[in-house]
């Protein structure tokens, strides 16, 4: 017999807030593994277009081997695989750190590539332009190019977080209990393990539809038609109602203002 | 006929080019070249599309690698330094120094499109020369204003004209108070009636003594406001001469040819 009770207690009325501190648990590793990975993936992007071999070389080859094995069995070979590979059984790295860096590291791999894109979408005059006006190549990367690029990385970006909120889920195999390592146990113990993946569904739903706000509210800020500031504000109802980006009053005042 | 006044410190070269080869592939783009613009001097390269007058300009701050030759920019070798008796390609440091006194106007502008017109402006002064923003705003809306855009200066790029564009280009190359500069087919992306504000906005620049090197294809522009004009076909220099030379008496029949041709 499915118990819907059970199921409408763990999502309102649980005192011990089980799956809130696990939808945490599965919000803050992937907050961390995604940060990570961009700025592993931007790192990685640049040396994967840079013209010396020894630098796109094992750019190339860190992307390779990431984004062609399973996230799982890398996540295995780091939990049980690292202390018998250095060949020390007391080297075990606690279980949230296990899956930070291979989540990281993972994530890293896909985005160099996403990041990769972006920066190649950036029309080559504006790196010529950049440079003749002194700029090297770093200030010029940063200030002219990347901003560009910003807008042609946030959507997979966001795609991909959205996808890491779901595949922290791995993370149950080696015992850390997010949102699905708490239904798994919980359920198994109490014969209600269907129910409690219900409740972890309806966690993940939660995080994946917030995330979906604020995505296109980055979005929305990154628009290249929003141009002069003093544009109408065209939210969608739902980024309004989450009191998101209210349009400013007396618009145009970037810089300059005196203008 | 020169509008420039020839003064004392106008022997000084600004640039110097000496055999200049570039090849891309195995096609020679440039075939020994030289070139030399004094101080105040407005030089114009004309000549057929593919001759190299681009590319030439390109070299001239290092956008292209040369095959072989020198480039001197106001006295300093742009691009190489010698090591060992060879020349070997400089440091993107000195690299950058020597651009930053060299403003390059590109045909298709090349504006910041995330920035306003005056971000565009005060962007490399700040972050390039780290002069203070407050100072730096001041002289980018007086020379938005030069180029008879003050009005435009918190729009971003693509709300503005071409003609507007490449004049915020060209406000942005003077902002670095650059001691020569370039324009590469400016005003051959423009609609025709949008050509006049842009060669305004340079005649102007070339009137109060700026050293320029201009690729055009607007001959009564090379007419009315050159000192020296440069005509080059196939990856040389077939004529050079004072404006009245190439224009009413050229001597190389392949001058003669393209002029009949264009006007």
């Amino acid at each position: 017999m499915f118990e819907w009770n059970t199921v409408w207690h763990f999502l309102f009325a649980d005192p011990n807030h089980l799956f809130l501190i696990a939808a945490w648990r599965t919000l803050w590793i992937s907050v961390v593994a995604q940060l990570c990975g961009v700025i592993l993936g931007l790192f990685l992007a640049l040396m994967r277009m840079s013209r010396f071999p020894y630098l796109n070389g094992p750019a190339r080859g860190y992307i390779w081997f990431f984004r062609g094995s399973p996230l799982l069995v890398q996540v295995l070979l780091l939990w049980d695989g690292l202390p018998r590979i250095i060949n020390n059984p007391n080297f075990l790295l606690p279980d949230w750190a296990c899956i930070l860096v291979a989540f990281s590291l993972n994530e890293g791999a896909y985005m160099a590539e996403i990041v990769r894109a972006g920066i190649t979408s950036v029309d080559v005059g504006q790196m010529e332009a950049a440079k003749s006006l002194g700029m090297r190549y770093a200030l010029a990367m940063r200030r002219i190019v990347l901003p560009q690029a910003a807008r042609v990385i946030i959507p997979p970006l966001g795609n991909e977080f959205n996808n890491m909120l779901k595949t922290t889920s791995i993370a149950s195999v080696i015992g850390l209990l997010e949102l699905t390592g708490t239904a798994e146990v919980y359920g198994s113990q109490n014969f209600v393990i269907f129910e409690l993946l219900i409740v972890a569904t309806v966690f993940y739903l939660l995080l994946t539809t917030i995330w979906g706000y604020i995505q296109s509210w980055i979005e929305n800020r990154l628009d290249p038609n929003r141009t002069i500031k003093t544009e109408i504000d065209q939210k969608s109802w739902a980024a309004r109602m989450l009191g998101f980006g209210s349009p400013r009053p007396g618009g145009a005042g970037t810089l300059a203002s005196g203008r | 006929m020169s509008v420039q006044q020839q003064n004392n410190g106008s022997s000084r070269e600004m640039v110097r080019a000496e055999k200049i080869v570039k090849r891309f592939g195995n096609l020679t783009v440039l075939n020994g070249v030289d070139l030399s613009v004094k101080r105040g001097e407005v030089v114009v390269v004309i000549g057929p599309s593919g001759s190299g007058k681009t590319t030439l300009l390109r070299c001239i701050n290092h956008l292209e690698k040369i095959d072989d030759g020198c480039i001197y920019i106001d006295g300093e070798l742009m691009g190489y330094r010698e090591k060992n008796g060879r020349l070997v390609e400089d440091s993107e440091a000195n690299i950058a120094r020597i651009r930053s006194q060299v403003g390059f106007v590109f045909q298709r502008f090349n504006l910041f499109p995330h920035l306003t017109a005056l971000e565009n402006v005060i962007e490399a002064p700040i972050h390039v020369l780290h002069e203070p923003r407050a100072e730096v705003t001041e002289r980018a809306l007086a020379l938005l204003d030069k180029v008879g855009l003050a009005d435009k200066a918190n729009a971003y790029p693509h709300k503005l004209s071409g003609g507007q564009q490449q004049r915020v280009a060209i406000a942005r190359a003077l902002a670095m108070n650059p001691k020569i500069m370039l324009f590469d087919e400016a005003t051959s992306a423009l609609d025709p009636e949008l050509v006049g504000e842009v060669l305004k906005v340079m005649k102007q620049l070339a009137e109060e003594g700026m050293t320029m090197v201009v690729v055009t294809h607007e001959m009564g522009f090379a007419r009315d406001v050159c000192s020296h004009v440069i005509f080059m076909d196939k990856a040389v220099i077939v004529e050079e001469g004072t404006p009245e030379q190439i224009f009413e008496h050229a001597q190389n029949e392949r001058t003669r040819n393209f002029l009949g041709m264009i006007s």
